[in-house]
This record gives C-alpha cells, sequence and structure tokens, in this order.
C-alpha cells in the first residue's frame, strides 16, 4: 500500500519489441493515497468510539488471514484449509513469551518468526500431497496441534489461560496500541505481499500458475517457490494469531485452532476477488458489514457468506473486485506486466511510431 | 489383557471408518475431486434419520432403508448440478465449492437442531455382545458394522471390475473425453458415482449415529478420519482404505489406552508418520506427487 508507482519498464527499442508495464495506466498518484489511507487510519482511535476501534482491529486481523491465504490459493494454487494451526501457534507464543515476563506487544514478531520456523517441517509432510488432498493433511496438521496445545497443562489446557503482562495499561491506551499493532502489521502483511509478487518468485508464480510443466521446464523452482509462500503466509497468520491473544488477553484452544479462522480467509478472498490483492481488503469489508448487521442472527452471517462464496466461485470466479474491475484494468496494486503498450514518455519522438498494440493486451 | 481389547475395539472402529472413507475414495478416483463436506453429509444422514423416523413409523434399526435412498437421489442431483457446474470450472473451484457448503451445512443444522448431541436409539441391540474372556468384548453391532463394510467395499470392487456401469465408471476416470468420444454421457457417469458415493456415507453417518453420538460439528471429524484412512491405506486402493481405516482405529484405541486425551492424537501421529516415511501409503500403487 506504500508504493504504487510504476517502476521504469526495460529500455524496449522502439518498433522492435511490444512496450512492458507495469500497468494499463500511470498510478503513481495509488501510492500517495495509500499513505493517506494509513496515516488517516493511524489516527482513527482518537476519532472514533471505542466500539469502532474494536471493528477496525478485528478488520486488520482478519484481512491479514486473508491476504495470506490469497497467496496461498490465488497465486501459489494452494488451497490450505489449516492456517488456523498457524494462527493458534503464533497466539500460544504470544502466551508463552508473556508467561516469561515478556511484553505481549513486543512478542508479536518473534511469534511470527516462530510460526514461520514451523511452517518449514510441516511443509516437509503436508507437500508431499496435492490438491484436495493436500488441502485436508493442513486441516490434519492443524488438529494435531490443537490437541498437543490442549494436553499441555501448563498452557492451560483445553480451557485456555489470560495472557499476563498489559495489565498496567489504561484501557485506552491498551486500545491503541493494540490497534496500532494490527494496523503496523496488517500493512506489513499487505506490503509483503505486494512486494513478493512484484519480485523474481512473483514471475514464477505466474508462470506457474499458467502452465506449471512450461515453468519447470524453463527452470523455475516450482517447490522452492511454494515452499516461500507457505512459509510467508504462515509468518502472516502467526502474526494475525497473536494479535488475536493481544488484543483478546486471553487463548483458548478452541477458539484460536478454529476451523472457522480459514473458512473465513476463504469466503473473504472469494468474494472479493482471489489471486487479487484488492480482493481481501474489498472481501473483507463485505465480511465486516454482513457480520455487523447480521450480529444477533447466530449463525446466520456465515450460512449467508458461505452461500454466497459457493456462488461466487461457481459463477464469478473473479470476485467482486475481478468482476468489477475486468473490463476497466483498473489495479490497485499492480504485480503484474501489461504487454504490448509502450508508454508515451519512451517514445523517442523523431522515432517512427511503434507498431500498433495487439487488440487485447494480455497480462501476467 | 486391556491391551487387547483395545486393539480388538480399534478394529471395530476400522469399519466405521473404512465405510466412511469408501465414498471419498470413490469420488476422488472417478472424479479427481475431494469432497469437503463429506464428513457432514453423514452428519446430516443422522438428523434426517432423526426427522423421518417418527414420521414413517419404521423401526429405527431400519432406517438406513429409508434414508440411503433419498441421499443417492440426492447425491445425483447435486452431482449434475452444483458439483458439475464447479467441476467444469476446475478441481480448484470444486474444493472450495464443497467447503463452502460443508460451512453452511454445519452452521445451518447449528441454527436448526442447536448444538447439543443426538443419537439414533436402537434400545438394547447396541448392548449384545459376544465376551470370550471378562476383559474383551466384541459388540455385535460393530461386528456388523465392520462386516457391512467388508461387503459394501467388496460389491464396489465386484460393481467396478465386473458390471457395464462400472466399467463405464472406470472407463471415465481414466479418460473422460475419450470416453465420451464413443458415446458416454460423462455427466450421467459422474452422477451415478456420486449417487453411490453418497448413498454410502449415508451408510455410514446411520451406523455411527446407532454407536455413538453426533452434532452438527462431528462433519469434520469424519472427514479427517475417512481421509485418513485412505491416505494411511494408499490412495486408489479400496481394500486398502478398509486396512487404514483398522489401523486408524488400532492407533485411536492404543492412544486412548494410554491416556483418554490421546485418542484422536495418536490417529493424527499415524498418519502423519505414514506421509512421512510411506507417502504411497501401505498399499498405494500410484504415487501421489
Amino acid at each position: 500500500m506504500t508504493t504504487g508507482a510504476a517502476p521504469v519498464p526495460p529500455t524496449v527499442e522502439a518498433g522492435s519489441l511490444p512496450g512492458v508495464t507495469r500497468s494499463a495506466r500511470p498510478t503513481a498518484w495509488l501510492g500517495g493515497l495509500g499513505v493517506g489511507v494509513v496515516v488517516l487510519l493511524a489516527f482513527m482511535p482518537s476519532i472514533v468510539s471505542q466500539a469502532d476501534t474494536s471493528i477496525l482491529l478485528n478488520f486488520f486481523i482478519l484481512l491479514t488471514m486473508s491476504s495470506m491465504w490469497n497467496l496461498l490459493a490465488g497465486y501459489a494454487g494452494m488451497v490450505s484449509i489449516g492456517q488456523q494451526a498457524f494462527v493458534g501457534l503464533g497466539a500460544y507464543t504470544v502466551l508463552v513469551l508473556a508467561d516469561g515476563g515478556f511484553n505481549p506487544v513486543a512478542a508479536i514478531p518473534i511469534a511470527a518468526l516462530v510460526c514461520a520456523a514451523l511452517s518449514v517441517p510441516i511443509s516437509l509432510l503436508v507437500f508431499r500431497l496435492r490438491g484436495g488432498y493436500f488441502a485436508i493433511a493442513t486441516w490434519v496438521v492443524a488438529d494435531a496441534a490443537s490437541l498437543v496445545i490442549s494436553s499441555i497443562g501448563s498452557l492451560g489446557g483445553g480451557t485456555g489461560k489470560p495472557v499476563p503482562g498489559l495489565s498496567s495499561l489504561s484501557p485506552k491506551s491498551f486500545e491503541q496500541v493494540t490497534y496500532w499493532a494490527a494496523l503496523a502489521v496488517v500493512v506489513v502483511a499487505v506490503g509483503m505481499t505486494y512486494a513478493l509478487l512484484r519480485s523474481r518468485l512473483g514471475l514464477v508464480l505466474a508462470a506457474v500458475r499458467d502452465n506449471e510443466v512450461g515453468a519447470r521446464s524453463a527452470g523455475a523452482r516450482v517447490v522452492t517457490a511454494r515452499r516461500i509462500v507457505f512459509l510467508v503466509a504462515a509468518l502472516g497468520c502467526g502474526a494475525a494469531g497473536a494479535l488475536l491473544a493481544v488484543s483478546q488477553l486471553n487463548v483458548q484452544p478452541a477458539s484460536v485452532f478454529n476451523v472457522q479462522w480459514s473458512a473465513e480467509m476463504i469466503f473473504v478472498t472469494m468474494i472479493g476477488g482471489i489471486g487479487t490483492i484488492e480482493g481481501p481488503i474489498l472481501g473483507s469489508v463485505v465480511f465486516f458489514l454482513l457480520q455487523q448487521n447480521l450480529a444477533h442472527e447466530g449463525a446466520w452471517y456465515l450460512i449467508i457468506f458461505g452461500a454466497l462464496a459457493v456462488v461466487i466461485a461457481i459463477w464469478a470466479p473473479r470476485g467482486l473486485w475481478g468482476t468489477a474491475t475486468a473490463k476497466l484494468r483498473v489495479q490497485l496494486f499492480p504485480v503484474g506486466y501489461y504487454v504490448g503498450r509502450t508508454r508515451r514518455r519512451d517514445r523517442p519522438g523523431s522515432a517512427p511510431p511503434a507498431p500498433p498494440a495487439p487488440p487485447v493486451a494480455s497480462t501476467v | 489383557m486391556s491391551w487387547l481389547n483395545a486393539i480388538i475395539q480399534g478394529i471395530l472402529t476400522g469399519g466405521f471408518y473404512a465405510l466412511f472413507a469408501c465414498g471419498l475414495s470413490l469420488l476422488f478416483g472417478v472424479m479427481g475431486i475431494i469432497n469437503l463436506a463429506h464428513g457432514d453429509l453423514a452428519v446430516i444422514a443422522g438428523y434426517v434419520a432423526v426427522l423421518l423416523i417418527p414420521e414413517t413409523h419404521v423401526p429405527v434399526v431400519w432406517s438406513f432403508v429409508v434414508v440411503v435412498p433419498i441421499f443417492a437421489v440426492g447425491g445425483y442431483i447435486l452431482q449434475r448440478t452444483l458439483l458439475q457446474a464447479s467441476l467444469d470450472r476446475d478441481p480448484f473451484t470444486t474444493l472450495l465449492v464443497t467447503f463452502g457448503l460443508s460451512v453452511v451445512a454445519e452452521n445451518a443444522l447449528l441454527e436448526a437442531f442447536s448444538s447439543n448431541g443426538q443419537s439414533l436409539n436402537i434400545g438394547s441391540l447396541i448392548a449384545h455382545s459376544f465376551n470370550p474372556t471378562t476383559s474383551i468384548s466384541l459388540s455385535y453391532f460393530s461386528l456388523t458394522v465392520l462386516g457391512v463394510a467388508v461387503v459394501v467395499l467388496g460389491a464396489l470392487q465386484l460393481f467396478l471390475s465386473r458390471s457395464g456401469t462400472g466399467r463405464l465408471i472406470r472407463a471415465v476416470a481414466d479418460d473422460k473425453e475419450a470416453a465420451q468420444l464413443v458415446g458416454v454421457n460423462y455427466r450421467h457417469i459422474f452422477g451415478i458415482a456420486a449417487a453411490i458415493a453418497f448413498a454410502t456415507v449415508a451408510l455410514a453417518g446411520i451406523a455411527s449415529g446407532m454407536y455413538t453420538e453426533f452434532a452438527p460439528t462431528s462433519g469434520p471429524a469424519n472427514l479427517l478420519f475417512a481421509f485418513e484412512s485412505v491416505v494411511i491405506g494408499g490412495i486408489g486402493s479400496l481394500w486398502g482404505t478398509l486396512v487404514g481405516g483398522i489401523v486408524l482405529g488400532v492407533a485411536q484405541q492404543i492412544g486412548a489406552q494410554i491416556n483418554p486425551a490421546y485418542q484422536v492424537l495418536a490417529g493424527h501421529i499415524v498418519f502423519l508418520a505414514v506421509l512421512a516415511v510411506r507417502p504411497r501409503g501401505l498399499f498405494g500403487l500410484r504415487t501421489s506427487s
């Protein structure tokens, strides 16, 4: 969200090769808009009520998780239903560190790193299966992690434990500190996703998504790329779980290891638009609007949201964002390349005009 | 002696798991999709039985006679509509759609029936058992379920290898475009496979509903145990699924013998160990990656 400027494309001699740009339109102003939104959000605790601050905080947590799931499934083709493993492990790392006298807020990045480290041995196991079997295997890992944690008495067993260390803060400053921690996590998560997808890794992932065999034969390290994505997703979900522990000041295995986290990540991403960075943001907004309006109707918001996700998956697989912007080609986070357009300012004035662009520019 | 009893109980539990797993295995084998709502289907079957039995005056023990055909028809219809539509996109979409259906079904059941456990009460039939020694008890009901699992798996194997429809299913599983070229309507064949899978999972759901309690949230556990049975036994092997179910059941009962809290965890550990050491399973013919 911090950098929206299109980089200078590789120098191309006019008339020999089509130009390559990051975006169909100049997007430098979006970077400024992104910074403005983040600054505005940073001042929110002083502007809106405590209840609204708490809603925003949960919005940031859900957006962090959904962005990670989007990275896994939308870009690397891995459907995980076990991301709650890292949500729970992140929360419990904060609890362990706080029990040891560590500041819970300072423990958030450590919890994220612990989850990233744990994701490596887990990936060695679950990467042996593909597709649907991979999905359920991650679920088994999450269930096993939950059962192991629940059996440890010093961590509160099955009933969980309160997180110590923040009771000295006044309610107002506690609210602000947790809010800012959540804002920092979500900005880093979305920014990291954006940077990752614009790097060489993003190129490999795009190649794998379009044609895995072709990508392999061109020398792309497909498994390494997947492993990095799995690790980053564990990092982000671990941070989100750590935020849950800090903001709720209580950790309970049945809550942090609940498969509902994965369900929400999946539905948010599907509805907002899988395979776009903007999708989870829009999906999270829709989710919170729906949840706030159906708060008194029990589980109905999940029923409606799930049914909506099913309908969108089948009949509008690009999601709300993808469907809305398919014609406009607007991208807040340009991660692909447009081939076939030469940017005007790169054209030498005296050179013959560039060859006509193909009718449809392809995005990579 | 209690260890021996644990192993025997585990073998008996394996019958339930194999019954749960064969539909999952069949759908994967034929269509290459994983039905993540598989476990919830078993729970729905239990609730359908709870709702229908007072209306139909069928003895509870025979409730499957009513529920299994309903599920077969429902499976065919669901396959021809929603599942086929998602399959026409790609396997990825099918995975997400079945997961969405699973969450919707679970929460809808919670709204309709609350989170309280239910069971299908078959009275004293559940209590009868064969006791060779004082510490070993073989429940006749569990033995029947194990027998049913063997019969269902055997019948499925025979059906796939000998019958005309079974041959069509195998042809479509191998190459649905080629099958279509010689005049097979693969969508209809997919529907038949789904009907069989739904029928077996309904049978499993009712059998387990008679034996233990079930609740709207029982679906994921059913799915995970069925899946573990399939992978331990070896993807693509029907008899492997039976062995996988038994291995899982024995692991869980031995875990429970050590500490009741370790029952499910022991099963997960054995599953992960198989994945680490022998990822194609005990009887798997194809590699999984």
